[in-house]
């Protein structure tokens, strides 16, 4: 057993209201910046929908993720070593930049200084690659908002796969859903394994992936290799760029600023403990739909007195047992097992989980032609398919889905029965497999959502990861560029004297 | 001016080259990359960049090996110069007409497309059209070596790459007499050594060929002793 932890984090889709806040300031802390406007850290889709970039989820265009081999080896799907080098010159598999859209700008100050015209000035369209003007925007970030565009181009979406999809395509029957990504943050990355500079690294002390901009080459063949395409290739500086999960936040025991400033508060961050001799077996199954549990069988109990003394030997700091034993992560996957992972049928384990959506429930059902248990619905009738779902969350695996969604309905029963008739209703807990304590935590954590619950983030012990006398004199957190800016307007040797602080302020 | 041209510039392009290119990885790490545009423009990008890496790749290695390679060595081996003389025009001629092809779109496409045009520095745009040249000066040296297929023109070449390669002092000598191709072909070569640590080229020195025996396929950054 080798005892590692890992910040994780749940997204609770059936609070997401598609408000764009987390995508909004993850961008003006991020990616404000030439050369990465097309690029969104954070991302919200509205599902169904091919999404960003284009049919991303669709492996056998991308070549994202890992393949097994019959001899249940793994290699990234893009090839073994050798064909990813063999590619070096050419990536067949990249996504071109109008795949994610052109980033562009607007005139707006011909808004201002118009002269006087027969028609009211308009703010037209400039590419931010150009500089020319573009006479028709043909795509850009979030396109398909809110089912925007044709269902014939929206059912392209991979996770339609054995659905039928035809009927969702009538007004009566249409669904929709929200579906806010970044970085998985995986445990067996496959944008790390297709690094051939190595310049992409998973952080020891709490899991974050992150790129090394001085060792990036831009040999761009994470971009292909990730399958969720979560990294993005800087086209001003010629390097990759990707969610930092908010690594100097985190280190300080805050949460990521899309964490931070979730308006529907639907984000949870803590404490995962995992086995690191286990990943590689895990992603290794043979059947897709094992996948889940796999992964499951890697993360480790930290209430486990074994695991606990386990965890002390291997360096895990004591705050970040005792955070793991208070995580929302544990108790949402492992405790209530209400959150899956994004496509495990990747097999790179990821460490962003989510909580499937309810939805309305179907016109035949509320017309009282459906099974109501307990005054619960079949969720069967929710007007989201199941099978859609545990496409994207189960690799095709329905009941642990039907299980999750029960237990999501259950909590409404149980409440409703006791604040508004005064009951506590055993029989509604009992029937989704949960205690009425377990209930009443649920509520808790997921409805009221107090901050301190939702995240439990220990403050990272630095001088355990790095050696503090390295980063004397440093320049600190840059833009990935240390202490030059990459120009060389400066004088070379610098002229400026010292000033002491006193003398300045006399 | 020969004696320059041919005798004292190649150290002087070699140092630039050298200490330039040191200075830069030192320096400013942040700045050494392929400088990829295959994200803003696929097409061309592919075919040109494939034919035109392998066609170069050939090349520099027949260069390397052809110049440089003892003459003795050779003898010993039983490989005549005129055969040497024919292989070197046979597959530097392929080479260098892949390299042309290749090189011809991915020059096109840099002049040409609205988007990479748009994003590409003097030095982006400088190097392939440098590298072309370099190509259709080699090419057209073929045409030359046809007249005199001996093999003895061949060794002066040698006899000065390995002159100037072990610090003699007459190494320019050896080739007074070359047609004026030849002598443009290496001077244009030794510009390029010369640009080299301010162009795109430094990434040929981080050809990533030790991704093939890095342990495993992942990576993790820690302070503990595995």
């Amino acid at each position: 057993m080798k005892v590692r932890a890992q910040i994780g984090m749940v997204l609770n889709l059936d609070k997401c209201i598609g408000c764009h806040t987390c995508s909004v300031t993850c961008k003006n802390v991020w990616t404000s910046r030439d050369g990465v406007e097309y690029a969104w850290f954070n991302n919200v889709e509205t599902k169904p929908g091919i999404g960003y970039p284009k049919d991303w989820e669709n492996q056998n265009r991308w070549k994202g993720g890992w393949t097994r081999t019959k001899s249940g080896k793994l290699h990234p799907k893009q090839g073994s070593k050798w064909r990813i080098l063999a590619n070096i010159f050419g990536n067949p598999n990249m996504p071109e930049i109008d795949d994610f859209y052109e980033p562009f700008d607007f005139d707006y100050d011909h808004l201002k200084s118009a002269p006087e015209m027969e028609a009211f000035p308009t703010a037209r369209p400039r590419s931010r690659i150009t500089g020319e003007r573009m006479e028709k925007i043909e795509w850009g970030p979030n396109w398909e908002e809110i089912l925007g565009g044709e269902f014939e181009k929206r059912s392209k979406d991979y996770n339609f796969e054995g659905v039928q999809k035809e009927m969702y395509g009538e007004y009566e029957n249409t669904f929709m859903m929200y579906l806010p990504r970044l970085c998985e943050h995986c445990l067996n990355p496959a944008c790390v394994a297709s690094c051939p500079s190595g310049a992409i690294y998973k952080r020891d002390e709490d899991g974050v992936v992150l790129i090394d901009q001085e060792k990036c080459r831009g040999w761009r063949m994470c971009v292909s290799g990730c399958p969720y395409k979560k990294i993005y290739y800087n086209w001003e500086s010629g390097k990759s760029e990707k969610c930092t999960f908010c690594y100097p936040r985190i280190e300080s025991g805050l949460p990521t600023v899309c964490s931070e400033t979730c308006v529907g508060r639907i984000r949870y961050l803590g404490v995962m403990l995992y086995d690191a001799d286990k990943i590689e077996q895990a992603a290794a199954v043979e059947g897709e739909k094992e996948l889940y549990d796999a992964q499951l069988g890697v993360f480790l109990d930290p209430n486990d007195p074994e695991v606990i003394k386990a965890a002390r030997a291997d360096g895990v700091p004591e705050a970040w047992i005792e955070s793991a034993r208070n995580s929302p992560i544990w108790k949402m996957a492992m405790d209530w097992k209400i959150a899956f992972p994004l496509h495990p049928e990747y097999r790179t384990l990821p460490m962003v989980w989510y909580i499937p959506p309810l939805s309305p429930i179907q016109n035949a059902a509320e017309a009282g032609k459906i099974n109501v248990n307990n005054n619960m619905p079949d969720v069967q009738s929710l007007r989201i398919p199941v099978r859609y779902l545990a496409n994207m969350l189960t690799a095709g695996d329905e009941a642990p889905v039907v299980t999750a969604l029960e237990r999501m309905l259950a909590l409404r029963g149980y409440m409703r029965s006791k604040t508004v008739d005064g009951v506590i209703n055993h029989e509604i807990a009992e029937q989704v497999g949960l205690t009425p304590l377990q209930i009443e935590d649920m509520h808790k954590i997921m409805s009221l959502a107090d901050y301190e619950d939702r995240f439990v983030v220990p403050t990272t012990h630095r001088e355990m990861a790095e050696d503090a006398y390295d980063l004397r004199g440093g320049c600190g957190f840059t833009d990935g560029n240390g202490c030059s800016s990459g120009s060389s307007n400066k004088k070379l040797f610098g002229s400026r004297k010292f000033v002491m602080p006193q003398e300045a302020a006399e | 001016m020969h004696e320059f041209l041919f005798g004292t510039y190649p150290y002087i392009a070699t140092a630039v080259m050298i200490v330039g290119s040191i200075a830069r990885y030192e320096r400013d790490p942040y700045t050494w990359k392929s400088s990829s545009s295959q994200m803003l423009a696929r097409k061309q990008l592919i075919m040109g960049s494939v034919l035109f890496h392998i066609g170069i790749l050939a090349i520099f290695g027949g260069h390397l090996v052809g110049l440089l390679t003892p003459l003795a060595l050779w003898d010993a081996l039983g490989v005549s110069h005129s055969f040497k003389q024919m292989i070197a025009i046979v597959l530097g001629g392929v080479a260098g007409i892949s390299t042309l092809v290749g090189g011809g779109m991915l020059a096109h496409r840099r002049m040409f497309n609205p988007r990479v045009k748009a994003r590409s520095s003097f030095a982006d745009t400088g190097i392939i059209l440098l590298l072309l040249a370099q190509v259709i000066l080699g090419l057209m040296t073929i045409i030359v070596s046809l007249g005199h297929l001996d093999g003895h023109e061949m060794t002066k070449f040698m006899a000065w790459a390995q002159g100037v390669a072990t610090f003699d002092g007459a190494a320019a000598s050896h080739i007074v007499d070359v047609n004026i191709l030849f002598k443009l072909h290496i001077f244009l070569g030794l510009t390029i050594l010369l640009v080299f640590p301010f162009t795109r080229l430094v990434h040929m020195l981080s050809a990533p060929v030790r991704f093939l025996w890095r342990p495993g396929y992942q990576i993790v950054r820690t302070r503990r002793e595995k």
